[in-house]
């Protein structure tokens, strides 16, 4: 594609001359140039109409009136202005009553989904799938109860966590490191422990074992290990495991004792997303 | 080659040809001035610049609404400030933004938009400008310690599309605050308000920090009441993670919003 020699010699040159090659100095294109002023004019008009200039005490406000915070302000306050009605609804009705009302257990669980897939899968997982030391919440499997009102305590308060007074407590002490089984008892207690779940252990050991399980660990988990959920203390003959059921995990759940602590909610979330949650992990398979 | 150059065709002469009629000088052939002198390009480009400058940047130092009135914030604990160091340099900003901006989804995902007022301590700010991973300039409090001590030995274990590397190794790296003392006064010479007694105090404020058993009154009279004093990766000793651990849990969670009216011309 070279160029025409002719064509050539109608194009002003820039005066600039190696070796034979000279600089062609041919206009810009006409759109390009239009382009180019209407940029200029445009942001001309955008210093004025939007926030730009730093003054001497604030900067220039725009005869828009613009503001992004206020913007953000008014996009929020919109949205609840939408939902209004139904969350005044939500946090008027009775906790237990929620999931057997058709339209507000069908918007807290959509609601409810969304602030559980922002708050709180980073812990229990998908659809309250859980993981190692995160409790399913999608099983019968309860701690700290799985009516309406329990699990709506503790999305609002928490478990064992400082910022929160209201939050649920409990504390497992740490049997070994405290010294208050020896070695010995507390590879009998795992034994009892584990056989209690089906798994087939020494009939000496076992039974030596729930000698070590009633003075010790009935009284917050139960004389048949059944677990008390005002204590928050898991059912320990159900199979289901918070930290695992292999004996290096019960060995360290015995020896050093567990810690699982949960936020508490209401600052963060506003009473009827509390309650939309609430009923969405409520629906997620175990509710009682 | 003055030999070669007489050889040559003779230029061929452009249609108007140069210089061939007296033109009027604009101020675009007086441009032409800089454009054929680097070093005089070099001063005015600097001056340009210099003027741009003065009219974005320096303002910011004197308008007194850049920085928020705020209650609540304040200078970041030895401890605090040991984890925001290997917070940089592990390059956690690399995929980690803290700028919630004052957008509707931001907020409603992260909380609050950030104010200029929660970074007015970073040296430098970690706004970041990449999110491989959420925003954490609110991460303070969301979790629990464990959870970060989970997430950082492997991340994928509790969020398994994480990208996110392992970090297990912090755990296992003890560290004694004996240079966290120069820290502080470093931050206080660019303009952090440490007092003196903070300096000198910052090794015993570092090691209370971490431990909930050791008298802490000393810390919580110079930093508030609101430090969180744990034993953050739940191990003995002060790890790295501890460190860490003890900032990421303190973001976002020192402005009291309660008493915090937005200026609405901003």
């Amino acid at each position: 594609m070279a160029k025409k020699p002719e064509k050539k010699q109608e194009v002003e040159t820039t005066g600039h001359e190696w070796d034979g090659i000279e600089e062609l100095n041919n206009p810009l294109p006409r759109w390009w140039l239009w382009v180019f002023y209407a940029c200029i004019v445009w942001a001309i008009w955008y210093s004025i109409a939007y926030p730009a200039w730093p003054m001497v005490s604030g900067a220039t406000k725009g005869y828009m009136g613009w503001s992004t915070r206020e913007n953000v302000a008014q996009e929020i306050a919109a949205a609840e202005e939408a939902n209004s009605e139904i969350n005044a609804q939500l946090v008027a009705a009775d906790l237990s009553a929620i999931p057997g009302d058709e339209q507000l257990a069908g918007y807290a669980r959509d609601a409810g989904e969304a602030v559980f897939n922002t708050w709180c899968v980073q812990c229990h997982g998908r659809e309250g799938g859980g993981f190692v030391g995160y409790p399913t919440l999608s099983d019968d499997s309860w701690l700290w109860g799985g009516s309406m009102e329990e699990i709506h305590t503790t999305i609002a308060h928490g478990i064992r966590n400082d910022e929160d007074p209201d939050a649920r407590w409990s504390e497992m002490p740490a049997f070994g490191a405290d010294g208050l089984l020896s070695e010995e008892e507390v590879d009998q207690v795992i034994n009892y422990v584990m056989s209690l779940s089906g798994e087939p252990k020494d009939a000496a050991v076992v039974e030596a074992g729930a000698e070590v399980f009633e003075i010790n660990c009935a009284a917050c988990h139960g004389e048949n290990a059944e677990g008390m959920v005002a204590m928050g203390a898991p059912n320990l003959s159900d199979a289901i495991w918070l930290y695992g059921g292999g004996y290096d995990a019960l060995y360290e759940t015995i020896w050093n004792s567990r810690f699982g602590v949960m936020p508490p909610w209401t600052e963060r979330l506003d009473e009827a997303e509390v309650r939309a949650v609430s009923a969405y992990v409520h629906q997620l398979g175990g509710g009682e | 080659m003055s030999d070669e150059s007489e050889n040559k065709p003779p230029m061929p002469t452009s249609a108007t040809g140069v210089g061939e009629r007296p033109k009027k000088k604009t101020i675009l052939d007086r441009h032409q001035i800089l454009e054929k002198n680097v070093t005089l390009l070099a001063v005015f480009a600097f001056l340009v610049v210099t003027i741009g400058g003065l009219v974005q940047i320096a303002p910011l130092f004197w308008l007194e609404n850049t920085i928020e009135d705020v209650e609540g914030m304040r200078p970041y604990t030895p401890l605090e400030l040991a984890g925001r160091d290997i917070y940089v340099r592990e390059g956690c900003y690399v995929c980690h933004s803290q700028m919630i901006r004052p957008m509707r989804d931001e907020v409603e995902r992260y909380g609050h938009y950030s104010l200029a007022a929660e970074s007015q301590y970073d040296h430098p700010f970690q706004w970041g400008s990449k999110r491989t991973g959420p925003d954490l300039a609110r991460v303070g409090g969301r979790y629990s310690d464990e959870w970060h001590v989970d997430h950082l030995r492997d991340p994928q274990s509790v969020v398994p599309e994480s990208v996110m590397p392992k970090y297990g190794y912090l755990e296992d790296r003890l560290i004694d605050g004996r240079y966290v003392g120069d820290l502080l006064a470093t931050h206080k010479l660019v303009g952090v308000p440490y007092s003196d007694e903070m300096v000198d105090m910052a090794q015993a404020d570092f090691t209370a920090q971490a431990d909930p058993d050791s008298d802490y009154d000393g810390l919580i009279e110079r930093y508030g009441d609101k430090v969180q004093v744990r034993n953050f990766d739940g191990a003995p000793g002060i790890s790295e993670a501890d460190a860490l651990i003890a900032y990421l849990q303190m973001l976002g969670t020192l402005v009291d919003f309660s008493t915090f009216t937005p200026v609405a011309s901003r």
